[in-house]
């Protein structure tokens, strides 16, 4: 206390006359308790990020081992193998995920990107907007299986067949509230001088949206589609009663499907070594399918202006 | 104390009488708020009109009634009428969007878009389904707005990257490429520096010989070197609210040097603000 009063009335002394033998001390000291938390607690979060990086990497890791070095031109190609063969694949499983991706992607992004402009643009405070936000917010913690059992009711028994389309419907129920969310949050960041710029230059309301604002919010329209790609390619809870299975080439989209997903799920827990391996396989070509995605859409999203 | 705006407007004696746009506004309403009510404001062609008065006395409300702007206010209000070559904009047949074509505006922000340069001055002729020579166009505003030596080399650059002040022209460029009629241009300045300021004034008295021009400014030095006419708005607050009026209107050399009214005067000698 003393000290302080003092610092001040010497500084404050400086101020109207030069004091030459004022010296204020400026150094480090070393064990200062200010100081000694300070560096506490950078330690702290220093550990906190690398144990937050463990999981991920221990995952990528195992599977570049176990899986690295079973993939092969073969494995990327081939049916999957019955109980004791040796070699196949999971190509049909590859084609069935992509497949049903690109439709939830085909059905969910449009659908978001629309209902998405209403929340952002048209009514952001009206009832409606207030209800469907709060429900996305709900959808995007729903337990992915209900999906499955949703479209399962609505889909698969109106259908008579587990389908490629009920699966891709399933992924995409999962994918809507993520791409809505994301595509709202994007848009209404767009500073509101850009709007009314676009009206100043004689825009209609929807010229001002599709020239101005969608442009403007595209890469995080993208950032927020590309997460619900990566989240529906490696969900298999919504196919298992949409899409099921098939040992064979996706040939209509109307007939069951493979995916990824349930080949992984199926063949880890089987007490052959060679499906285990090529369960592992499959895991990280799913980690790399999703990881080529993202890196492609950070490309054509860049923000270039 | 009391305007009569009739008299103002005749006093406005010019040697060019062309009225481009006449504005006569009665009431204006934010919702239950009268923002400025009787005002009577002619806009000279090839003059610069430049709004001045303290905070809060509506000039920029009068401004953006001009191009229907405050439309885009849900709770906005608009009794009077403005006759733009004769029409009432307000007229419940006119489509605001189409105003806006003829009317540009500059805003007191910079607000480029998230493109490039070339790409924001090919806005509006783009929206306009412009089939000629883009490129000549464009270039051509650029000149216009005294920016075309300093970007010529880097129009796929974003409009983003520029400095404030280039930003600004920028604006100025995108208002003036699809050669409206009108451009209003709400305290452009504000956010610029001296420097950008001033180039900004001069290219406002270049751009008046083809265009016409309507300048709020919070800047009365700024009225003083650039506009024809002034008009100055006070704020009426006599019925425990704030509305704002015209309260007198001429030549700018009569407004700062012998204006009639005593809160004119006073305004312009810095007595009350």
């Amino acid at each position: 206390m003393s000290d302080s009063q003092q610092v001040i009335a010497s500084t404050t002394r400086g101020f109207d006359q030069p004091a030459l033998d004022f010296q204020p001390k400026l150094h480090h000291t070393i064990f200062e308790t200010r100081a000694l938390k300070s560096g506490f607690l950078t330690g702290l979060t220093w550990i906190a990020a690398l144990l937050a990086s463990v999981p991920l990497f221990s995952v990528i890791y195992m599977l570049l081992i176990e899986g690295g070095s079973r993939l092969s031109w073969e494995t990327l190609t081939a049916l999957p193998p019955s109980a004791f063969d040796v070699g196949g694949g999971f190509g049909n499983a590859i084609v069935g995920t992509v497949v049903m991706v690109g439709i939830a992607t085909l059905v969910s992004v449009p659908l978001g990107i629309f209902a998405a402009v209403y929340l952002a643009i048209l009514e952001p405070n009206g009832k409606l907007s207030h209800t469907v936000r709060f429900l996305a917010k709900v959808l995007t913690g729903f337990p992915s299986i209900l999906a499955g059992v949703f479209v399962y009711a609505v889909m698969v028994v109106t259908m008579k067949t587990y389908s490629a389309l009920a699966g891709g419907v399933a992924l995409a129920v999962l994918m809507l509230p993520t791409v809505v969310l994301a595509a709202e949050q994007a848009m209404t960041m767009v500073p509101k001088k850009m709007k009314d710029a676009a009206y100043g230059m004689g825009c209609t309301r929807a010229q001002m949206i599709w020239k101005v604002v969608i442009p403007t919010g595209a890469p995080g329209i993208l950032t927020g589609v590309m997460l619900a790609i990566a989240g529906a390619a490696g969900n298999s809870a919504p196919l298992l009663f949409t899409a099921l299975f098939s040992d064979y080439y996706l040939r209509s989209l109307t007939e069951p499907a493979a995916s990824l997903a349930i080949l992984i799920f199926n063949f880890s827990g089987m007490p052959y070594e060679n499906q285990i391996q090529l369960a592992w396989a499959a895991s990280l070509v799913l980690v790399l399918i999703v990881l080529v995605f993202n890196i492609l859409a950070r490309i054509i999203g860049r923000q270039k202006y | 104390m009391n305007a009569n705006p009739e008299m103002m407007v005749a006093n406005t004696a010019p040697a060019h009488n062309d009225v481009v746009m006449d504005c006569q506004l009665e009431k204006v309403f934010y919702g239950d708020f009268l923002a400025v009510r009787d005002s009577k404001v002619p806009i000279e062609k090839h003059q610069i009109t430049g709004f001045i008065g303290p905070s809060g006395c509506g000039k920029s409300t009068v401004l953006r009634s001009l191009n229907r702007m405050n439309d885009l206010i849900p709770i906005f209000r608009f009794e009077g009428k403005v006759s733009y070559h004769g029409q009432d904009i307000y007229d419940k047949k006119v489509d605001p969007v189409v105003v806006r074509r003829y009317i540009g505006m500059v805003f007191q922000q910079p607000n480029p878009f998230a493109m490039s340069i070339y790409d924001n001055v090919a806005f509006g002729l783009r929206l306009n389904g412009f089939k000629g020579n883009l490129d000549e166009r464009v270039e051509k505003a650029l000149q216009g707005a005294a920016i075309w030596n300093e970007v010529k080399d880097k129009l796929k650059n974003s409009g983003l990257s520029l400095s404030g002040g280039q930003q600004q022209r920028l604006c100025i460029a995108r208002a003036i490429a699809t050669e409206p009629d009108v451009l209003l241009m709400d305290e452009p300045c504000s956010a610029l520096d001296p420097i950008a300021t001033r180039r900004v004034e001069e290219l406002m008295i270049e751009l008046k010989g083809q265009y016409t021009i309507a300048l709020v400014t919070h800047n009365m030095q700024q009225a003083m070197r650039v506009a024809d006419t002034t008009a100055f708005f006070g704020v009426d607050i006599s019925k425990g609210s704030r509305t704002g009026y015209l309260v007198e209107m001429g030549p700018t050399k009569k407004i700062f040097e012998e204006p009639e009214q005593q809160l004119t005067r006073e305004y312009v000698r810095g007595e009350f603000s």
